[in-house]
């Protein structure tokens, strides 16, 4: 897709006019949160879980080479091949070459972030391959033309008549008045639709929620059975994985599930867990002849080692979006990239350039609500402050932001000129805002006032206020 | 190429070389041992506890279930549920001794046919390897005797498991079959939680988006210790 980040103040502006985004989003905006925090509660393990997670990601991350040899080499004992791709155009052309080898006309698959990453789908297309999504969400965005808007629920951003009305454009072979009286009656659509694709496609592509070393297996998690459909029916079965999807061994990834489903969706698990490994057996009934792995870095490992290694212990629930103001209020698309919400904002400036994707972590409150939510305790404030450094230091900033903390880093310097300024302007606002409680406009603050109103301070500062309460403390 | 370049950039990042043979074999000796971390209490409960939990979470995630109290009588118990819910008598079946070895001519309406599942089929009925009650989970590895499609492609999926199966955690399942498959994973391994749904549209919850609509488990009351 092409990256509209940089144009993210004004994707935020036409999305708070969006009248069909604004209804999607609150609808699905206390969901998730509500779902979660259900799940969370009736396991009382689940912060010692965070914890044990955040150390089963810490310790593969410290042996990651290490685990990845030892998972090639697992997957190829079964059978499978590995295909080692350091960029993104290294794995379009792997993945082409095996659909090639096989003469493949159409490519089902599962819903993969890695892939939209990659953008598999316009490669394929390019070479006369059709690729046909399977996941619910993911088929109607590929009917429209759009990337999708959530990483685990691609398609939230669109309301029912939306839905209706493209499937109405698409299947033409359909009567045309047609009555799809209830949601369902659109997810049986779907259903028929694919499941013809199901059993015509010559490759399934799916994405890995993990990659166990122990076993030379990969993982995906599913609710839809897409996934299996894509990867059980055809004759080849390609799984395209970024490197820090590894995991040592099965228990640690059990212990990885315990959380993800419970973060994710607010399900204590998903309906499919499929684990596989290798080609079918000599003697198996079912599931393709051909097992690939494409395992995909494409910036991931230079990562390592730096303040964004931590970022690599994602495993892609999207609580840190389905809990975020920001995101909450303008949705997936006005981050203009690949990885929305949060998470997006750390790992987009690393995978298109800090001055494309800079201004991403700006998009936050550091209210820190999606670090206390992440099932991998990431410090995503942390690193989006890490951004901004690097953005400031490359002088990609406004002049206008660069002059303001100018100002503001005099004065910080100055403790007393600091508090002095700071009272006489705590003074100067709380007397001019003593009646109404708050501004709805200021001078300098447009960009501010323009959504919110600024709450009247009360004429002290925090200084004062602090020094006061200590004193009465002691007294 | 690619494969150089990034073992070359992760060692880099973590500013050593390849990793020392001392410190690789304290890991090739985690991997073999594949120690437990925490098991949530939840399924640490005695055996009739824990079947009752399984068949909660069973129901908690929509599908259903009926025991009975012998191998003898899943052919009766099926027939009935397939009459119940209007389905056909017709069905594709595991090749599964546990299966095959069932009294079918008991009932002569029921008509199976024994191997992978077809697109045209409506009902399947599979042989159940574990069931999970931390969340009402079953493991269905696709070996020969248990192919994976009949986890997949009917709209109504029907597994066959055996009360003395059931175990609480998913360690204790792939305990089960690691030490009965063998180290090396089947080439598919499911654990499956309840049908098939999706909540793309509207984020609301639809059952039945490309797997089966209905799950319903069959379960063989052969464990004494379970029964409560």
């Amino acid at each position: 897709m092409l990256a509209t980040s940089p144009a993210f103040k004004q994707n935020a502006a036409d999305a708070m006019a969006d009248v069909g985004l604004q209804k999607a989003l609150a609808r699905t905006r206390p969901q998730f949160p509500a779902r979660r925090a259900a799940a969370v509660a009736a396991l009382p393990e689940f912060e010692r879980l965070r914890e044990i997670g955040k150390q089963i990601k810490d310790h593969t991350l410290a042996h990651l080479d290490f685990y990845l040899e030892t998972f090639a080499a697992n997957v190829e004992r079964a059978g499978g091949q590995v295909h080692w791709a350091s960029t993104a155009e290294d794995a379009r052309a792997a993945v082409l070459a095996i659909c090639q080898r096989v003469g493949a006309r159409t490519v089902t698959k599962g819903k993969s972030m890695i892939s939209e990453e990659l953008e598999i789908n316009a490669h394929l297309l390019e070479h006369g391959i059709e690729p046909i999504e399977t996941d619910l969400g993911e088929y109607i965005l590929q009917l429209r033309s759009e990337p999708p808007s959530h990483i685990i629920a691609p398609a939230f951003h669109l309301n029912r008549e939306d839905w209706e009305a493209s499937f109405r454009k698409a299947h033409t072979d359909l009567p045309a008045d047609r009555v799809f009286h209830e949601r369902r009656d659109i997810l049986t659509e779907a259903r028929s639709r694919l499941r013809q694709k199901f059993l015509a496609a010559d490759v399934g592509i799916t994405g890995a929620n993990f990659l166990i070393a122990e076993t030379g297996s990969s993982v995906i998690v599913t609710n839809e059975g897409n996934g299996d459909l894509t990867q059980t029916l055809p004759r080849v079965h390609i799984v395209l994985a970024s490197i820090e999807k590894m995991v040592p061994t099965l228990e640690d990834t059990t212990s990885l599930l315990r959380l993800l489903a419970r973060s994710a969706t607010g399900q204590d698990f998903s309906v499919y867990t499929t684990f596989s490994t290798g080609p079918r057996r000599a003697d198996d009934l079912d599931g393709p002849a051909e097992y690939h792995v494409v395992l995909v870095d494409n910036g991931r490992s230079a990562m390592v080692g730096t303040e964004f290694q931590d970022m690599l212990r994602c495993i892609r629930c999207a609580a840190c979006m389905n809990h975020c103001p920001v995101y909450g209020t303008v949705g997936g698309h006005s981050y203009g990239a690949v990885y929305p919400g949060p998470m997006g904002s750390v790992l987009t400036p690393m995978l298109i350039g800090v001055d494309k994707g800079g201004h991403l972590p700006n998009a936050s409150t550091f209210c820190g609500k999606c670090e206390s939510v992440c099932p991998m305790k990431i410090p995503l404030p942390n690193m989006m402050r890490h951004w901004r450094e690097k953005e400031f230091e490359r002088h990609l900033s406004p002049v206008a932001v660069r002059q303001g903390l100018a100002v503001w880093a005099w004065f910080a310097r100055r403790p007393a000129m600091y508090r002095f300024a700071t009272r006489v302007g705590a003074f100067t606002l709380g007397m001019l805002g003593r009646k109404r409680g708050k501004f709805t406009s200021l001078p300098l603050a447009g960009g501010w006032t323009a959504g919110r109103d600024l709450p009247a301070p009360e004429g002290e500062t925090f200084f004062a206020r602090y020094a006061r309460a200590q004193r009465a403390g002691r007294a | 190429m690619s494969r150089q370049a990034i073992l070359g950039a992760i060692q880099r990042g973590l500013r050593r070389g390849p990793l020392p043979e001392d410190q690789a074999m304290a890991l090739r000796a985690r991997l073999a041992a594949h120690p437990r971390h925490l098991i949530p209490a939840r399924s640490r409960v005695p055996r009739p506890e824990q079947v009752a939990l399984f068949l909660r979470n069973l129901e908690k995630e929509f599908a259903t279930s009926a025991r009975v109290p012998a191998p003898e009588d899943v052919p009766a118990a099926l027939a009935e549920y397939l009459a119940a819910q209007n389905l056909p008598s017709e069905f594709a079946m595991a090749p599964h001794p546990a299966l095959q070895s069932l009294p079918w001519d008991s009932r002569p309406l029921l008509r199976r046919r024994e191997g992978r599942a077809e697109a045209s089929d409506l009902v399947t009925v599979q042989h159940g390897f574990a069931g999970i009650a931390e969340t009402g989970t079953l493991m269905l590895p696709g070996l020969a005797q248990t192919p994976t499609t009949l986890n997949l492609l009917a709209d109504s999926a029907i597994v066959v498991l055996h009360a003395s199966r059931i175990v609480g955690a998913y360690e204790d399942a792939f305990d089960l079959l690691r030490a009965e498959v063998g180290p090396m994973l089947p080439r598919n391994v499911m654990l499956v939680t309840g049908p098939s749904r999706s909540a793309d549209i509207e984020s609301t919850l639809e059952l039945g988006a490309h797997g089966p609509r209905r799950l319903h488990v069959l379960l063989i009351d052969d464990d004494a210790s379970a029964l409560g």
